[in-house]
């Protein structure tokens, strides 16, 4: 039966169903309605039997879900944006000891400048951090994957960061289908971990590698992540055989048949881009969106046989790699450098970055983004909405006089912004 | 699809209005999406939520821009923020006050506005009536039902039980009714004033 959720209880749901044994969170906004609800399941023993683990830091909620997960556990944590950062060194922790966790993050910008709205830059940060990382389109889709999170991480043992979109997501509340116990119990085998910290059968997990086995060790987190572009489809599919539902898998194409661009992007973004579609087709502009839902590990074939017959591509990032550019647009750079040696044509690639710091990304401006693609008058790289004249007075002041000040308290007080006038 | 946008401030139970709207909307079987555009989440904040309402699945995450409705919660936003745009002359305006539009200084604004689709309503004073607390959002969904005829009142006090519990629950509801009926006694009266 549906119901009508806010996404982070929806979340909520879905991970008590996959009966966590021990969570350990921080709370930090877009996320603190997730663990919020999880604490209260723990409280009530609706989620039983659960430890909630409220801890001082982010550092320690992933250094705490280590030593849960090692324990042989089933472990889970969420987090958000600086919070991300500041479990940084634990992150890699996790993933090189191959601990399978489970994390959502609240996708959210990345300070300085302070800004707790949605963009991608904290998972895009960690993208190396051999974390697989899942992006939900939509809140079905957000419960729908922490469920197969679980599967895929312990089939694999490697952690699994299942990313929605801050506010737009996390707090929006509308219909989503919340599986039962017992659909949940037969799709999620119980945790059977590879590795157990046990005090009557001590081992070491952790021990130092030298150089004669640390490219090997690295190198199987490589090879499981390449595993896991098998994994995932199957546990997708097999996710729709019992629920119904077709949700996850490597990416998900809408309209992209025949079309002549193709935007590619992640997360919820991709409801608008296909709102903006269906209205460009119908004025007879040929366009179509590939979702990427897997980008680590990223699937270049997917992505190269979604993209083989599209005269243009544009990679739509809410993310920005400072001194280049896009970042989710090198690996679609690489997976159309494939076509070329197969013989094919391969389209040319924009990169687009929006929607930072939570910036609306509206459909009247993807619209247009979209026609100026058609027409071959985009840039190679476009700041969607960028306010030129703000930026402007702000590069007058920093020619006129050396000590022009802070950028962000420069811009707000040409904005008129209450809070940023001379104290 | 029927787009809203409410207008209030932090505190005032703008967040959970249009939470309680899309409630309503589902339980009338139809999809409903209400979101926040949360500022810095602090008391007598200017915030703006949303709720969007449709036959299908609603894909779109942009926020509300030319709402089909509006809900002004707290009228002295109404000088300071620009509540009303992309308001549209077909649109829907309920703004919470005793005053009308013409003493709020509207009536050069709505000039070109249905008339009969723009109305203020007490809904503080029936919030504080009914419940103690001048909170106006449950009020205005009464209103906002009576005004628009998106949901119905009884879907609305559905939502408000869903909600809240107890007397609570009561207070919110009989305020609710109170601003549906007093909605639909003044746009009696503004159909009976109009000449046909």
């Amino acid at each position: 039966m549906p119901r009508q959720l806010e996404g982070s209880r929806a979340v909520a749901e879905a991970v008590a169903l996959c009966r966590p044994e021990v969570i350990c969170a921080y709370p930090i906004s877009p996320q603190t309605h997730i663990v919020e609800n999880l604490s209260q399941l723990v409280k009530t023993g609706e989620l039983s039997p659960c430890e909630f683990v409220s801890v001082e830091s982010e550092f320690a909620a992933m250094s705490a879900s280590i030593g849960a997960s090692a324990t042989g556990v089933r472990a889970y944590t969420a987090t958000a944006s600086q919070g991300l950062l500041y479990m940084t060194e634990a992150l890699y922790n996790a993933s090189g000891l191959g601990l399978p966790i489970v994390m959502t993050l609240a996708n959210r910008a990345i300070g300085a400048p302070i800004n707790i709205w949605n963009d991608h830059s904290d998972s895009m940060s960690q993208r190396d951090s051999g974390w697989i990382q899942l992006y939900a389109e939509t809140n079905q889709e957000a419960l729908d994957l922490h469920i197969q999170a679980f599967r895929l991480a312990e089939e694999l043992s490697t952690p699994v960061m299942v990313c929605m979109d801050g506010f737009i997501l996390t707090h929006a509340v509308e219909r989503v289908e919340m599986p039962t116990q017992v659909q949940v119990d037969a799709f999620l085998p119980a945790f059977q971990p590879r590795q157990v910290l046990d005090p009557d059968e001590p081992i070491t997990i952790g021990a130092m590698v030298g150089p004669e086995a640390f490219m090997e060790v690295k190198y199987l987190a490589h090879a499981k992540q390449m595993q896991a572009l098998e994994s995932i489809p199957l546990i997708a599919a097999e996710f729709e055989g019992a629920f119904g539902r077709d949700s996850g898998g490597l990416v998900r194409a809408y309209r992209t048949e025949d079309a002549e661009t193709i935007v590619v992007a992640l997360g919820s973004v991709l409801g608008t881009l296909k709102d903006t579609v269906d209205e460009l087709r119908d004025e007879g502009v040929s366009v179509g969106v590939l979702g990427i839902a897997s980008f680590r590990p990223f699937p270049l074939d997917a992505v190269r046989d979604a993209l083989a017959g599209a005269q243009r591509v544009v990679v739509l990032e809410k993310a920005l790699a400072v001194g280049i550019g896009g970042i989710v647009s090198m690996d679609v750079h690489a997976a159309l450098a494939g076509i070329h040696r197969t013989g094919g044509t391969q389209p040319h690639a924009y990169t687009v970055i929006a929607g930072l710091g939570g910036r609306p990304i509206t459909k009247a401006s993807l619209h247009a983004l979209l026609i100026d693609a058609a027409a071959e008058r985009l840039q190679e790289l476009t700041f969607l909405d960028l306010d030129h004249e703000l930026v402007d007075r702000e590069v007058a002041r920093m020619s006129a006089a050396r000590a022009s000040g802070p950028h962000a308290e420069n811009m707000l007080r040409d904005l008129g912004a209450v809070a940023a006038g001379p104290v | 699809m029927f787009e809203v946008r409410i207008h209030g401030r932090g505190g005032q139970g703008v967040v959970t209005a249009a939470e309680m709207l899309s409630l309503a909307a589902f339980d009338e079987g139809r999809y409903a999406q209400a979101f926040p555009s949360f500022g810095s989440e602090r008391m007598g904040a200017p915030v703006v939520a949303f709720c969007r309402i449709d036959d299908h699945e609603i894909r779109t995450r942009e926020p509300v821009m030319e709402p089909d409705a509006l809900i002004v919660q707290d009228p002295t936003l109404l000088h300071q923020v620009d509540v009303f745009g992309g308001c549209r002359p077909e649109g829907f305006i309920l703004i919470n006050s005793a005053r009308s539009f013409d003493e709020l200084g509207l009536s050069d604004f709505v000039v070109e506005f249905r008339h009969e689709r723009l109305l203020t309503v007490p809904a503080s004073e029936l919030a504080r009536e009914h419940t103690g607390r001048a909170v106006a959002n449950t009020a205005l969904l009464g209103g906002f039902a009576a005004l628009t005829g998106t949901v119905s009142l009884d879907t609305v006090v559905r939502a408000i039980h869903e909600r809240f519990a107890g007397a609570v629950a009561e207070g919110n509801v009989a305020a609710a009714r109170a601003a549906h009926a007093w909605v639909l006694d003044e746009m009696r009266e503004l159909s009976g004033a109009t000449p046909a």
